[in-house]
């Protein structure tokens, strides 16, 4: 079982984000992206989750029977990804929210699902509270946990640790260092310590002069 | 399949949780007929000429009133992008929201259709073609309404953008709802009418939900 990418080149508005990046992560491991600002992190996870299609190259996705499959449509439902927003509906108490995620998300008993991951972000005192009523950072929790809620093995993590407390990026660390002790793969961007010890670094290349498709 | 469900399931329970969207397209339905009886006049006979009429503009209108939520909501706190990640091709749920979108806004007013009828003094033989007619024709309408909805979700107020583009794509379903509760109360057979209007209904479920997957797809990107 790995995901890669090979020879990915992005355009997005006529601009290239990245020419010939390659990517691979095998099972247990992580792979961090750093670089500045704009230097394409974002854009790589969102094409690594097929929200974008590149221009040239490709993903592979290995399954764990050895057999590698190239298109991204197919291999989607085994990616999490955690972007900038947090998808909390107001109306919805957190333990409701979560439920949903957890059985969409393919846990076949949503409800113990759920239960745990809330558990697993401390978030079960407020598990009755209405998403308007959370903060930032409990929604981040929220959303964290979603991806604690229904496994799967490939995470893409945007700057996860955006507006949490320093207990829960401890919480969040302990998450990320358990899903790879069970064989799973996270790429992710973020600009602090996760616990990404013997991880791989792919450095982005700061935006410079935008070079031009056409 | 369970996927489908548990996403109608969670769109009807926002919808009722937050309670204001079916409200307001009924009051909104149950406002606009009123103020027909206002302007032309309470004359019986020609409220009663232009009741079909008034009954299924004004459905239309109300049903389109709530059609720039339908993705925009999930679109704008990231839940649009995580639903297509699932392994429900974004096709169904497309469709699933459809049918959620249906059950809280189409519903409510074929209930409450023939209550106006009765304030419009729509002929008592037109009654039950009306309902007929409002069964078949508002899943449709919820159905094109989702290409506007999709094309338009990462547009800021796109809501009057969407009542042009779906406006023109509802005048079919206009003309065979209203030309068959004429021509039941005409005496004449409706079932011309009802025909069209279900093959209309078959045709949007078969088409729809890949217009507006692909329009998303293009505003997800």
């Amino acid at each position: 079982m790995s995901f890669s990418g090979h020879n990915l080149t992005c355009i997005r508005g006529e601009r290239v984000v990245f020419r010939d990046l390659g990517f691979s992560v095998e099972p247990g491991n992580a792979l961090l992206l750093r670089g500045p600002n704009g230097s394409g992190k974002s854009t790589l996870l969102r094409l690594a989750a097929g929200f974008l299609k590149p221009e040239q190259g490709h993903l592979t996705y290995t399954h764990s029977d050895g057999s590698e499959d190239r298109d991204v449509e197919t291999f989607r439902e085994h990616i999490h990804y955690v972007g900038h927003l947090d998808p909390v509906k107001p109306a919805f108490t957190v333990f409701e929210n979560l439920e949903f995620w957890s059985g969409f998300e393919g846990n076949p008993d949503p409800k113990s699902g759920a239960e745990e991951a809330l558990d697993r972000m401390a978030l079960t005192h407020i598990a009755d509270v209405p998403g308007r009523y959370l903060s930032a950072g409990q929604r981040r929790r929220l959303n964290i946990a979603r991806i604690a809620a229904a496994k799967k093995p490939v995470w893409l993590l945007d700057e996860p640790s955006v507006s949490l407390d320093d207990a829960s990026v401890a919480l969040l660390a302990k998450l990320i260092a358990d899903h790879r002790a069970e064989g799973g793969m996270v790429i992710a961007a973020t600009h602090i310590d996760l616990g990404f010890e013997s991880s791989e670094t792919l450095v982005l290349a700061p935006a410079q002069m935008p070079e031009y498709a056409l | 399949m369970n996927r489908f469900f548990s996403l109608v399931r969670r769109d009807v329970s926002l919808a009722f949780r937050q309670g204001s969207a079916s409200t307001m397209v009924v009051m909104f339905f149950v406002l606009t007929v009123t103020l027909f009886p206002l302007g032309v006049g309470p004359e019986a006979n020609i409220l009663q000429r232009i009741s079909s009429g008034v009954l299924w503009v004004a459905a239309m209108l109300a049903s389109m009133l709530s059609l720039d939520r339908l993705f925009q909501a999930d679109f704008e706190d990231g839940s649009l992008d995580l639903l297509t990640l699932g392994s429900l091709p974004l096709e169904v749920t497309v469709l699933a929201k459809c049918l959620a979108h249906w059950l809280t806004t189409g519903l409510p007013l074929i209930i409450i259709a023939p209550v106006l009828g009765v304030l419009l003094h729509l002929e008592p033989s037109g009654f039950v073609t009306l309902m007929i007619t409002m069964l078949l024709g508002t899943p449709t309408l919820s159905l094109i309404g989702a290409i506007g909805a999709a094309l338009t979700v990462g547009v800021r107020r796109g809501g009057v953008l969407l009542s042009l583009l779906v406006i023109p794509l509802y005048i079919p379903v206009l003309i065979f709802g209203v030309g068959a509760i004429d021509a039941a109360i005409g005496g004449l057979t409706e079932r011309p009418h009802l025909l069209v209007l279900g093959a209309m209904l078959l045709g949007s479920v078969a088409l729809c939900p890949w217009a507006a997957a692909a329009a998303l797809k293009l505003n997800l990107e």
